[in-house]
C-alpha cells in the first residue's frame, strides 16, 4: 500500500517561484559573501535533475550550525556504543562529561554477568600541568587503574584538542598498555579540531575499529543468513526492534555497528555473508573496506518506514536467494503490516497533508521521510548536519566529489585482500544474474532523489535559516536536534529530537514505526503550544537595535514584537 | 620598576648577555630579578654561581598549590633574585602554556609588587616568538622594552626581523617597545655597520656592540658572570657599558621590520667585503 500525498494546492511553476523565494529571504540577510557561500547549500531540489550542493564544506563562523565535533563523531557515535571496551577520553572533563551517554544509545545484558560499561563517563581529567608537562604519564596511570578495577576485554582512547596540540602519543601509549596489560588497547586521534564536522570523527572511527577490532575472531556463529547491521545505534532501542523482525525472519545479526553490541561480535564482523548498511554516512567506508579485504558485499537498508522496512527486508531476502526466505520475509511483512494497519490508518486520517521538515544527521534526514511518508505526510524540506554529496546526491557523484584539504587531513587507509579470509560471498556470475535481476549492491541513491520536486535541500541549517523556514513554509513539525530544538518550539512548532528521540523509541521496523506515528499525532495534535502565550509575546521585554547592518548606518528603533492571536480556550491578547 | 624582556636567535647568547648585564646592573645597586623563560631553566646559572634552582612549574607540581615565594625565588650574585619558569622535558607538553602559567603565578604571589622595590625585571626569553607563550611577556605588557640580541649572521637578523614582527603585533594594542639590539659579536665581517644599518631601518638603534672574548667563555666554565669572575677584565667594562646604556636608554620604538628581500639587500650591502 502505497502512501498516498495530498498534492500541493499550487502549479509546479509557482511551487518552485516560491521554493526559490524562500532561499533568497533566507540568504537576505547575509553579508554578500556568506550569502554566495550558503546559496551553494540552500538548494531547490529536482529529483529529474539532481543539482549538486555544497555539503561537507567549512560552516561560516557566525552561522548558528547544528554541527558537533571531530571528537563526537568518533568517541559519541561510532565507537562509544560498544558495550564492554572502556572508553577512555584523554583530556579535561567536559570532554568525557558531554558525551557520555547523551544519544541514549541503549544495551541490554544478554547473559546474567554481562558487562556494560557504558554508564561509567571515563576521562583522564587532564588539567594544568597535564598541558605544561605532557599527559602520556596521566594517561598510562588512568589505564592501569581502570584495567585494575574492571578487568575489561578491550580499553579505547580518544584524543580531544588539547591533546593533539602538545602532541601526547596515545598510540605508543596503547601499544605500551597492550603489552602491558596484555589485552586489546587502542587509541583515537580524534581532536575535535579535525575536519569540519563530527564526520571527520566517524571515518577515523571506522578506520580504528577496522584495525583493531574486526578480524580477530575467526569462528563465527552458526547462521543461514549471517548479516552485519552497519550503521545502527539502538537509539531508543532501534537495534532491538529491527533484530526482532530479522529474526522472525530467520536472519541473524552478528554485529551491530555499533548500538547494542559487544567486542567479541565486532571482533567477528567479518564472518557474515552481507553487510546491510543504514546509516550511509558514519559507516559507509566500513562496509567499502570489509568488502574489499575479505569479500563481503554491502547493500544499503533502511529500516525506518513500514515500507522502506518492507522493501529492505525483501532485499535482504533477495540476496540469499532462498525460496524458504523469501517466503518467511512475505510472511512477516504481511503480518506487520496487518498488526500496523489500524494505529497508521487511524494516524493516517489525522495527519495526511501535514507538512514536515527535518534538519537532522547524515542520514536520518533522509530515513525518516519514510515515516512521514507512511502516514501521508509531505517533507517540505530537509537537510543533513554533517552528510557529503553522496548522501544528498547518491553514490554516482562518488568520482566527481573534490577531495578537499579538510578531508585529507583524515587519515585513508588502504586495504588489500585477507591472503587468509577473502572470500568473495558470490561469484562474479551470481552477482551478475543477481543486478541482471534488478537487484543492486552499494547502491545508496541520496536522499534528494527520493524527495519531491521543488522541496527544499538545505545542508547545515542555522538558526536564522530555520526561523525563516516557520515564517516563510509554515511546516507543522520539525525533526532535528538539541541545538535547535527550543527555537523551533517557542516558535509555537513541536520539534522532534531524532538525535536522542527526546525520550521514546524505537522507531524501526513495524514496531517503531507505530511508535512513531503515535508520537507524531500527538504531538501535532496537541494544542499546549497554541494555548500558551509567553509574556514576550505580550510585551517586548527587550528593545533593540541590529548593530551589523551595512545598508542602514542609522540604526531604526526596533519594531513592536509581534502579537499572536490566541485560539479559542487562550488567553485573549488585546491587540 | 622597568620591565625588560631579551629575545633573539637561538644560541645567540641571550642568557649569557642577560645576566652579565644584570651584573652590571645590581653592580650599580640596581634591584633586579631575572625571569628565565626557558623550559631548560639554564638561564640564571651564572647568577647563581652554578646553583640548580628549583623552578616555578616543578614547584607547582610537587607543592601543588601551596607555593610560597621563596620557594621559587633564590638570590644570586650581589642582590639579583632569580627565577626559572621551568617546563617540559624536550618532546612533550606546551612550554609555551608553562610559561604564562608560571608568570601568572608570580604575579600572583606578588613577586612584582611594589613591596619588593625592584628596579628591573629581565625576561629571558627561549630563541623565537614560536607561539603565544613564549609571545607572554610582550603580549600582556609584562614587558615593556625589548633588546634583542643578534649578531652578523644573516640568520641571527633574520629572527631579529622576526622578533620585530611579533613586538609589532603586540605594540599596536600595548604599550610594548623595542629598546634596541644588542650585537654579540662573530667577527663577521663589516659586524658593526651592518647592524647598525639593520637596526635604523627597523627604527631603533644598536644599543651597544659585545665583542667576542674567549672570558666570557671562562666564565661560563666557572659558573660566573664575567664581572663576577674577572671584575677588572675589558669584557667586564663591556657589559657595564651595555648595562649603563640600558639604564640611560630613553629611545623605545614601535619597530618597522623589513621585508625579506629588504633584509638580504642589507646583507648584500654590508655582508660583502669585495
Amino acid at each position: 500500500m502505497a502512501p498516498e500525498i495530498t498534492p500541493l494546492p499550487i502549479a509546479p511553476e509557482a511551487a518552485a517561484t516560491e521554493a526559490k523565494a524562500t532561499i533568497d529571504k533566507m540568504l537576505k540577510a547575509y553579508p554578500a559573501k556568506t550569502a554566495r557561500k550558503r546559496a551553494k547549500q540552500l538548494l531547490v531540489n529536482d529529483p529529474e535533475a539532481i543539482p549538486q550542493i555544497g555539503a561537507n564544506t567549512r560552516t561560516i563562523p557566525g552561522i548558528m550550525t547544528q554541527r558537533g565535533c571531530t571528537y563526537a563523531g568518533c568517541r559519541g557515535v561510532v565507537i562509544g556504543p560498544i558495550s564492554d571496551i572502556l572508553h577512555i577520553t584523554h583530556g579535561p572533563i567536559g570532554c568525557g562529561y558531554y558525551s557520555w551517554l547523551t544519544r541514549r544509545n541503549l544495551v541490554r545484558p544478554r547473559h546474567a554477568g554481562d558487562t556494560n560499561y557504558l554508564q561509567y563517563a571515563m576521562s583522564t581529567d587532564m588539567m594544568e600541568e597535564q598541558i605544561i608537562f605532557g599527559g602520556e604519564k596521566k594517561l598510562r596511570q588512568a589505564i592501569r587503574e581502570a584495567f585494575d578495577i574492571f578487568h575489561p576485554k578491550a580499553i579505547s582512547i580518544y584524543s580531544t584538542c588539547p591533546v593533539g596540540l602538545i602532541g601526547d602519543d596515545v598510540h605508543a601509549v596503547a601499544r605500551e598498555m597492550k603489552e602491558e596489560l596484555g589485552i586489546n588497547v587502542f587509541a583515537f586521534s580524534c581532536e575535535g579540531y579535525k575536519g569540519v564536522s563530527q564526520s571527520a570523527g566517524h571515518h577515523i572511527a571506522n578506520n580504528g575499529v577496522f584495525k583493531h577490532m574486526i578480524g580477530r575472531l575467526d569462528e563465527g556463529d552458526k547462521a543461514e543468513f549471517n548479516i552485519n547491521l552497519l550503521g545502527e545505534y539502538n537509539i531508543g532501542g532501534d537495534a532491538w526492534a529491527i533484530d526482532e523482525v530479522l529474526r522472525k525472519c530467520g536472519i541473524h545479526v552478528t554485529a551491530t555497528l555499533s548500538g547494542d553490541v559487544t567486542y567479541d561480535q565486532v571482533c567477528k564482523a567479518h564472518t557474515v555473508d552481507l553487510n546491510t548498511v543504514m546509516c550511509h554516512r558514519s559507516i559507509n567506508y566500513m562496509a567499502e573496506m570489509m568488502e574489499k579485504k575479505y569479500g563481503i558485499p554491502w547493500i544499503k537498508v533502511n529500516f525506518v518506514g513500514a515500507e522502506a522496512t518492507a522493501k529492505s527486508l525483501r532485499k535482504i531476502a533477495a540476496f540469499f536467494e532462498s525460496k524458504k526466505l523469501t517466503d518467511r520475509v512475505e510472511e512477516v511483512i504481511a503480518e506487520g503490516m496487518a498488526k500496523l494497519k489500524p494505529v497508521r490508518d487511524a494516524v493516517t486520517a489525522r495527519c495526511k497533508g501535514k507538512k514536515a521538515a527535518l534538519f537532522v544527521g547524515g542520514s536520518r534526514a533522509h530515513s525518516y521521510q519514510h515515516l512521514f511518508a507512511d502516514i501521508g505526510m509531505e517533507t517540505i524540506a530537509a537537510g543533513y548536519e554533517f552528510a557529503h554529496r553522496d548522501d544528498y546526491e547518491g553514490r554516482a557523484v562518488l568520482p566527481t566529489i573534490k577531495v578537499d584539504a579538510d578531508s585529507r587531513n583524515i587519515e585513508e587507509i588502504t586495504v588489500e585482500q585477507d591472503p587468509v579470509r577473502y572470500n568473495p560471498r558470490k561469484t562474479p556470475e551470481q552477482t551478475k544474474a543477481l543486478e541482471e535481476g534488478g537487484f543492486s549492491f552499494k547502491d545508496y541513491t541520496g536522499m534528494m532523489s527520493e524527495m519531491k520536486k521543488n522541496a527544499l535541500v538545505i545542508d547545515d541549517i542555522s538558526h536564522h535559516e530555520i526561523e525563516k523556514l516557520i515564517e516563510l513554509r509554515h511546516p507543522d513539525i520539525i525533526c532535528s536536534g538539541i541545538k535547535d530544538k527550543f527555537i523551533i518550539e517557542k516558535m509555537g512548532i513541536p520539534c522532534k529530537q531524532l538525535h536522542s528521540y527526546d525520550y521514546g523509541g524505537p522507531y524501526t521496523a513495524f514496531e517503531g514505526a507505530a511508535n512513531f506515528y503515535q508520537e507524531i499525532d500527538r504531538m501535532l495534535h496537541t494544542k499546549v503550544w497554541k494555548y500558551v502565550v509567553p509574556s514576550w509575546m505580550k510585551e517586548p521585554q527587550l528593545q533593540a537595535t541590529p548593530i551589523y547592518n551595512p545598508k542602514e548606518p542609522k540604526p531604526k528603533a526596533a519594531a513592536p514584537a509581534p502579537v499572536r492571536k490566541p485560539e479559542a480556550g487562550g488567553e485573549a491578547i488585546p491587540e | 620598576m622597568r620591565k625588560v624582556a631579551i629575545y633573539g636567535k637561538g644560541g645567540i647568547g641571550k642568557s649569557t648577555t642577560t645576566q652579565n648585564t644584570v651584573a652590571g646592573l645590581v653592580e650599580m645597586g640596581r634591584k633586579v630579578m631575572v625571569v628565565g623563560c626557558d623550559p631548560k631553566a639554564d638561564s640564571t646559572r651564572l647568577l647563581l654561581g652554578g646553583l640548580a634552582q628549583k623552578s616555578v612549574l616543578d614547584t607547582l607540581r610537587t607543592e601543588g598549590e601551596d607555593v610560597e615565594l621563596e620557594d621559587i625565588r633564590k638570590g644570586g650574585f650581589c642582590g639579583s633574585i632569580c627565577v626559572e619558569s621551568g617546563g617540559p622535558e624536550p618532546g612533550v607538553g606546551c612550554a609555551g602554556r608553562g610559561i604564562i602559567t608560571s608568570i601568572n603565578l608570580l604575579e600572583q604571589l606578588g613577586a612584582y609588587a611594589d613591596s619588593e622595590a625592584l628596579d628591573y625585571v629581565f625576561y629571558d626569553v627561549l630563541g623565537d616568538v614560536v607561539c603565544g607563550g613564549f609571545a607572554m611577556p610582550i603580549r600582556e605588557g609584562k614587558a615593556e622594552e625589548i633588546y634583542i640580541v643578534c649578531s652578523g649572521e644573516m640568520m641571527a637578523m633574520y629572527a631579529a626581523n622576526n622578533i620585530s614582527k611579533g613586538i609589532l603585533k603586540f605594540a599596536e594594542n600595548g604599550k610594548v617597545r623595542l629598546g634596541g639590539l644588542i650585537c654579540n659579536s662573530r667577527k663577521v665581517d663589516n659586524e658593526r655597520e651592518m647592524i647598525e644599518a639593520f637596526a635604523k631601518k627597523l627604527g631603533t638603534q644598536m644599543i651597544h656592540f659585545v665583542p667576542r672574548d674567549n672570558m666570557v667563555q671562562r666564565a661560563e666554565i666557572n659558573r660566573k658572570t664575567v664581572i663576577e669572575f674577572d671584575p677588572a677584565c675589558n669584557q667586564a667594562s663591556e657589559y657595564r657599558a651595555l648595562a649603563k646604556a640600558i639604564e640611560g636608554n630613553d629611545n623605545f620604538v614601535i619597530p618597522t621590520p623589513l621585508s625579506t628581500d629588504e633584509l638580504e639587500k642589507t646583507l648584500m650591502d654590508y655582508g660583502l667585503m669585495d
